[in-house]
């Protein structure tokens, strides 16, 4: 109650849109609600405009826990029901190890490695885009 | 086992979401001056996210401290989690993958308890629980089957 706030103010994630596809960028310290607010948020925006493809950028993201993938787990399956595919670009190695020993295997979820693929994926042809600048390398972890 | 005293311990509360991120946050940090790598950064860092979410969403708030360990060479970081909620009636039961009486994929304790090298628990019901887990920078890895 005293407590002074502390960190980054809780904000929205934007849902931006390029063509029928949501381009959704996860950066950083992600609260609760903020998670529960972007499921909500892309729901609605699937069930009220032409979408056929969500992407969920996590590079910028340093742990999934099992909330969080069950927030993502929930965006993929409700998005499907209203015939939208999710794609998950990304995901850091440190990550991904984790969350096999967590014991999260995320069914349902596609993931490839970043933005780019993720785009390919769903059908759009960006591939005259330049190369992506830095990609994590397994081999830099141990 | 020796601790050295003049460590300290750090007592953060947990009280919100914004907590949550902050107890995280604050772990990650003492975890990379103590010489984690990344990997156990993030192994440690997401067992404290599901404990702490489960002090609060399941203990109704309470508070972390958090002690860093010096064995000889070795450094650790020691994690008590305590709440004075309702505590655990079958601990066998709440460890196991899959189990939840909430909205969870009943994953944080039995996933938590993989991710660092200690884990105990002390709760009944009625008393409040403390979840303790220990975590060390591994010059020494962490015994493990060889592959092939
Ligand atoms: N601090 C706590 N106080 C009371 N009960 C707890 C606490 N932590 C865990 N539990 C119990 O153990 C169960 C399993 O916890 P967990 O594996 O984290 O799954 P989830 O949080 O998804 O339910 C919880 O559903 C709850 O019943
Ligand atoms: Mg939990």
């Amino acid at each position: 109650m005293t407590e002074p706030r502390r960190g980054a103010h809780a904000s929205r994630v934007p849902v931006p849109a390029l063509g029928e596809t949501l381009l959704i960028t996860l950066q950083g310290e992600l609260h609760d609600s903020m998670a529960e607010q972007l499921q909500q948020d892309i729901t609605r925006r699937i069930a009220h405009s032409p979408v056929t493809g969500v992407v969920i950028d996590i590079s910028g993201v340093d742990i999934v826990d099992s909330f969080l993938g069950r927030v993502l787990a929930e965006i993929a399956s409700s998005a499907r029901l209203m015939a939208a595919r999710t794609v998950l670009a990304g995901m850091r190695p440190a990550v991904a190890i984790t969350l096999v020993e967590l014991g999260l295997t995320l069914p349902g979820l596609d993931t490839v490695l970043d933005v780019e693929r993720a785009l390919d994926r769903l059908g759009h042809g960006l591939s005259t885009d330049p190369p992506h600048p830095r990609r994590a390398h397994h081999a830099d972890l141990l | 086992m020796q601790t050295s005293s003049d460590t300290g311990t750090i007592r953060l509360p947990i009280g919100s979401d914004v907590d949550l991120a902050w107890v995280r946050q604050q772990v990650r940090q003492v975890a990379a001056e103590l010489g984690f790598g990344l990997v156990q950064q993030t192994k440690l860092v997401t067992a404290v996210s599901e404990l702490a979410r489960n002090t609060l969403i399941h203990g109704g708030g309470g508070q972390v401290e958090m002690t860093a360990l010096y064995r000889g060479p070795a450094r650790g970081l020691r994690l008590a989690f305590t709440d004075s909620g309702p505590g655990i009636r079958d601990i066998d039961q709440a460890m196991t993958d899959g189990y939840t009486t909430g909205s969870g994929l009943g994953m944080g304790l039995s996933g938590a308890k993989r991710l660092v090298q200690e884990f105990s628990i002390d709760s009944s019901p009625g008393q409040g629980t403390t979840i303790t887990v220990a975590a060390w920078a591994t010059g020494l890895p962490h015994p493990r089957a060889e592959a092939g």
